[in-house]
């Protein structure tokens, strides 16, 4: 990787395929059980948790179901809002901010399919992976959440440090999605 | 006047008007440094064979000339090498595959000086002398000429081409994919299987490894569907599937592994065919396809037949001859022998007739063949000897004439006659293409009728059709395969009424025939080589010996005779393998079964299992955020599981040890600043962490008070030794747990393991947290001078912060969690900040520290450090089979707990064994003598060899500390020994060394408590 900084270095942009570094924001993982889940969608104002691998948002907060037990929270520069936090400190659960252990991009354009298909063994299309739809999935070598935002657009966290390598990762299959 | 004499001139073999290659479009290219002009559309083999050659290589064991046989992927003989220059040269391609282009540069192969005068072939003379496992019973002694002599000379003379020497400068794409139904294969039963299933609402695939699809459409002159010559067919059907949207059609793309869950690899060839391909192609890709069914249309292969001299260029199968002449529109002779066993040669023989090849006869191993085409050829003026066979072709470079002889009354053959001719044609009957389906785990089952295997119950969402399930009428092939399309597209959830297309065919009427097994013959045949498998020259000969020397499994015979097992896989063989074990072994075929098929089908470059995964891709290069300042002073790295850290920084002049050395001083005598950021982090949160823990680690953590931490480490099930790291606690329910950095991934998924099916009961959840901090370790008796004025206000005196406690707080506003822990044996601080930040921070920390002489260390100075006290690695000094007593930390385990994960197996009584290895420092007689790494240690150097091994050196350097070199060791007892000499045994010396405490430096830990 070159010298430049970060958030530059990580942008692709190929025919058909864009990736823009995300800015600002913040991440929370909450674990929990059922009530604990339920309880934290409420105090966001939502009827229910969202469902498994499925996403809601709440304000200029998304809360994105990882797993049974866990909701990923991406928020605004401001993070939690009160009654959330005030509602966790009455139930069991766990309440972790990461919002430095993770990067991310948005994807974009009609590669798009094409690009990720290189690097992610899971079926994208509409009908198996709905605009909504979030999950942890391998790409290439990195572990990372991937979240169907639109039609064409995707969301994409890794940790940190795999940035530089999913950059290139990213580039190289865009390259070849034109082939 | 025949098309062929008309066609006599520059291109030998050419017939005007037949085949289908462009003959506007020339292309010139090179074999073995000779110039021929070919057609677009052409193979490497066509196009030579237009020009007379069939010479294309030589064999793999006895270098016998050799030509191709077939004209598909299931060549054995034709093997060449396109390409020049070390990278670009790719070897063992068939020729027969290779698409020729302008400017394509090809050379034969496993021969020397050249193709028509090979040293190698002085084999051949001595193939009496090296029969099937020649190599096991002759090279066995002197034994240590193996690996120096007999490899290497049977290497370079028995072999395929040479590999490129240099990185190979293309490359290849990789894409996963998703379909309803996969068709395996575009010729009739394919099309019609693809056509059907796409009508029904299904996403269809096809794929076909060839430049068209048609399969033997393209080489059927006699067939007719819907009143169309059957090529015309395929471009109408071919043009309706390129309509529909739910079709992905793929030529040059062959099916390579059919693996578990219906995942399917494909290896769409994407420039290989091109003359000036756009750089930026990628050369192949590799596709992995999940599909919901896969309809297997592979074909059959034709079976040649077994006889002496059946290798001889000019010998090949009817259906390669028919191909190249209607295909490619070149005869491949002047004068042709047929030998058959099946009506289908019949047509080929007719086929040629009309393009003017001179048909020499039609010998038919069958005593009274009876068919239309049989007729036809009879009414043709052919002569046909039936109830005949072959006893000998002749001929060196290219074969010459050809013996037939008639088969007696109770199967002896009788004297023949030779017939002049330049082409022998063999027809030994149609094998099933039964490796896609052999691959996805379905069971083949014998057939008598057609006396070949035939695919059984099918293991996977799966289903064969067409002549790879033994349909060989071109109506019932159709019918088939539009039976599977819609069967196919059902099955994967598109029940739709779907309007069969009706297709009117009229064929070739065929009978029943083949032939499996080695023709018979006049005589023993004690010197005769007739070729069961030509790629690895196995001969019928070499079956029988097989059998002679007691192998009964037909994989035994596979293994010791080489049979089926070169790159084309026995496509060819197998059958004929089969057939000459059966009657050896006297026992009928169905109960001697078929080896297994392997993937790949055909073989792949390696560029195409590799893809994107090559160079700096290979692996994630992870960095933290403090290596552009690594950098910038020189640091050289080493790489860390995943991680690139900084190992030393060298200032000029100095190498690593000098480095090491003046880092390690910095250390003790006033600060060193590490970046400690790769360390794992696992945050375990929720009312029952305390708990959590307590199961997990062999500590109690109970007690540990909020603020303070504990070294925690980790057994698995089976009481050993698994990971380590320092734990603090945040909150009564929140534990900030540090892994080694190799060991972060399966701590988690180890906790999460336990958590998930042991105890859900607990109310505690686990989140990596090893990218949420970067980690500054600040070591040395000045670093809380250092870190003081920074800490905006922190108290961390020794009163307030003693050793092994931890702080939240800020510093220089950004947020922190400050440790005070030590892996150095100093006074020490690990800075937990946002990587985001971190750099800033290490910077600010690097100007407060130079006042103090402040030295970067990097991981190798860190190891020397912990060694000098006699801190562990887990990995270094553990390996596995120590437990926490062994690796000298049986005070970690708390006593008092009733379970932690391990604490049933340490109670065994072997893990009290006194004669366990076990921890211990090591010091040379002469202080500078630094122990290997991994050296043995025995009791006697007097020792008879081999000598009893009482333990190794784990961890061994040179300590500029104390001014000498230091090991560690786990060694037998080894408590029990101290000061005992043992000695360690090198090749050219023995070192003494005294046991000593593994804690080589301020073993009261005076240093820490400042």
């Amino acid at each position: 990787m070159s010298d430049v900084s970060v958030s530059n270095s990580l942008a692709v942009s190929r025919a058909g395929f864009t990736a823009t570094p995300l800015k600002g924001g913040r991440r929370f993982a909450l674990q929990g059980r059922k009530d604990t889940l339920e309880g934290a969608a409420r105090a966001f104002g939502l009827s229910e948790t969202p469902a498994m691998l499925k996403s809601a948002a709440a304000g200029d907060c998304t809360l994105l179901r990882l797993a049974p037990q866990e909701l990923f929270i991406i928020t605004g520069d401001a993070g939690l809002p009160e009654a959330v936090t005030t509602y966790l400190g009455t139930v069991p659960n766990s309440l972790v901010e990461v919002s430095e252990r993770q990067i991310g991009w948005t994807l974009e354009g009609e590669k798009l399919r094409d690009t990720l298909a290189a690097l992610s063994p899971l079926d994208m299309r509409e009908r198996s992976f709905p605009v909504g739809m979030v999950t942890r999935t391998l790409f290439g070598k990195a572990d990372g959440m991937v979240w169907r935002t639109d039609e064409n657009t995707f969301h994409l966290e890794v940790w940190r440090s795999f940035g530089p390598y999913l950059s290139s990762m990213m580039d190289a299959a865009a390259l070849d999605a034109a082939w | 006047m025949s098309l062929l004499s008309r066609a006599s001139g520059r291109t030998l073999g050419r017939v005007p008007g037949r085949g289908r290659v462009n003959t506007r479009r020339p292309v010139r290219f090179t074999f073995d440094g000779r110039s021929f002009e070919g057609f677009e559309g052409d193979t490497l083999a066509s196009a030579l064979l237009a020009n007379g050659v069939h010479l294309m290589g030589r064999s793999f064991k006895y270098h016998r000339p050799r030509g191709p046989i077939s004209a598909g992927s299931d060549e054995p003989n034709a093997v060449v090498a396109v390409g020049s220059g070390p990278a670009l040269q790719t070897p063992n391609l068939v020729a027969t595959q290779v698409e020729v282009y302008d400017g394509l540069t090809a050379q034969s192969q496993n021969r020397f000086p050249c193709l028509q005068f090979d040293m190698g072939a002085v084999n051949n003379l001595a193939s009496p002398l090296i029969p099937s496992g020649f190599y096991y019973k002759t090279f066995m002694w002197p034994r240590n000429f193996w690996t120096k002599v007999y490899e290497p000379i049977i290497r370079r003379s028995a072999g395929l081409g040479v590999a490129p020497t240099a990185p190979d400068p293309d490359h290849y794409a990789f894409q996963y994919t998703f379909c309803d139904v996969l068709v395996a294969g575009g010729g009739p039963a394919g099309l019609a299987a693809a056509l059907t299933a796409a009508k029904a609402g299904a996403e269809v695939m096809l794929a076909d490894e060839t430049a068209e699809f048609g399969g033997s459409l393209l080489f059927d002159r006699a067939s007719r569907i819907d009143g169309l010559p059957a090529s015309e067919w395929v471009e109408r059907t071919v043009a309706e599937l390129k309509k529909l949207p739910n079709v992905r059609m793929f030529t040059r793309t062959t099916v390579f592994n059919y693996g578990p869950h219906n995942m399917v690899a494909l290896n769409e060839r994407l420039t290989d065919h091109l003359s000036a391909p756009n750089p930026a192609t990628p050369r192949e890709r590799l596709w992995q396809v999940r599909a919901k069914q896969v309809v297997i249309a592979s074909g059959a292969i034709e079976r040649p037949l077994v006889f002496e001299g059946n290798d001889r260029p000019g010998v090949m199968l009817a259906s390669a001859a028919q191909t190249y002449l209607n295909r490619y529109g070149v005869a491949c002779g002047r004068r042709a022998v047929i030998a058959t066993a099946d009506d289908s040669a019949y047509r080929v023989a007719l086929d040629l007739l009309e393009a003017g090849v001179k048909i020499a006869a039609i010998v038919d191993i069958r005593p009274k063949p009876d068919s239309e085409l049989f007729r036809k050829a009879k009414a043709a003026g052919i002569t046909v000897l039936t109830n005949s066979t072959v006893q000998r072709a002749h001929g060196s470079q290219r074969i010459h004439s050809v013996e037939l002889a008639p088969v007696l009354p109770g199967g002896d053959v009788g004297e023949g006659k030779n017939h002049r001719c330049d082409l022998l044609l063999m027809a030994g009957g149609w094998t099933p293409s039964l490796h896609l389906f052999s691959q996805s785990k379905g069971k083949v089952v014998y057939n008598a009728e057609l006396d070949t295997y035939l695919p059984g119950e099918s293991a996977q969402a799966e289903r064969s059709t067409g002549s790879c399930r033994g349909l060989y009428d071109l109506g019932e092939v159709l019918a088939d395969g539009l039976k599977a399309g819609v069967a196919a597209a059902k099955d994967a959830g598109f029940e739709g009424e779907v309007d069969l297309p009706l297709w009117e065919v009229t064929s070739d009427a065929i009978g029943r025939g083949g032939f499996t097994g080695a023709l018979p013959r006049r005589g023993k045949g004690l010197t005769a080589m007739a070729f069961v498998d030509y790629q690895n020259d196995v001969t019928a000969k070499d079956v029988k010996l097989a059998v002679r020397e007691g192998f009964r499994s037909i994989e035994h015979i596979k293994r010791y005779t080489t049979t089926g097992m070169a790159t084309d896989q026995g496509k060819t063989s197998n059958l004929n393998a089969l057939g000459i074990a059966s009657s050896a072994l006297g026992r009928p075929k169905q109960q001697i079964g078929l080896t297994t098929f392997r993937a790949p089908y055909t073989p792949v470059t390696f560029g195409a299992f590799s893809g994107h995964e090559r160079g700096d891709l290979f692996d994630p290069d992870r960095r933290t955020p403090i290596d552009p300042w690594a950098r910038s002073k020189g640091a050289v790295f080493e790489d860390v599981s995943l991680w690139r850290r900084a190992r030393y920084f060298p200032q000029p002049g100095e190498d690593m040890d000098a480095a090491v050395a003046r880092e390690c001083l910095a250390v003790r005598k006033s600060v060193g600043i590490f970046d400690a950021t790769t360390l794992g982090k696992i945050e375990v949160v929720g009312p029952d962490a305390a708990e959590f823990m307590n199961r997990m680690y062999v500590n109690g953590w109970t007690k540990l008070g909020v603020g303070k931490c504990r070294y925690g480490l980790m057994c698995r099930e089976n009481g050993f030794v698994y990971d380590d790291g320092v734990v603090g606690r945040i909150a009564k329910d929140r534990f900030h747990v540090t892994t080694t950095t190799g060991g972060a991934a399966g701590v988690l998924n180890m906790m999460e393991d336990y958590l998930q099916t042991e105890w859900q009961d607990l109310n505690v959840w686990l989140t990596s947290t090893s990218e949420e901090w970067a980690v500054i370790a600040v070591q040395g008796p000045k670093a809380r001078e250092v870190l003081a004025p920074l800490v905006d206000g922190l108290d961390i005196s020794h009163a307030t912060m003693p050793h092994m406690s931890v702080v939240e707080g800020t510093i220089g506003g950004i947020p922190m969690r400050l440790f005070r822990v030590s892996f150095s044996g100093e006074l020490g601080f690990e800075v937990n900040v946002p990587p985001s930040r971190a750099l800033e921070v290490w910077e600010r920390i690097w100007e407060a520290g130079k006042p103090y002489d402040m030295t970067p260390y990097g991981t190798e100075t860190m190891h020397v450090l912990r060694a000098e006290k006699g801190y562990i690695i887990v990995g270094q000094e553990t390996d596995g089979t120590a437990t926490p007593a062994d690796a000298g930390c049986g005070w970690a385990v708390s006593k008092l707990k009733k379970d932690f994960v391990g604490k049933r197996s340490l109670a065994l009584p072997a893990m009290q064994d006194p004669d366990r290895y076990q921890l211990v420092g090591l010091y040379t007689e002469a202080p500078q003598e630094v122990l290997e790494e991994g050296a043995q240690l025995v009791a006697s150097p007097n020792e008879v060899i081999p000598m009893n091994k009482i333990g190794h050196v784990t961890s061994s350097y040179h300590s500029a500390t104390l001014g000498r070199s230091i090991a560690l060791a786990m060694v037998s007892g080894g408590r029990a020994r101290m000061g005992q000499t043992l000695y360690v045994p090198m090749e050219d010396k023995v070192i003494p060394v005294t046991v000593t405490s593994p804690v080589f430096y301020d073993a009261e830990g005076a240093r820490l408590n400042v």
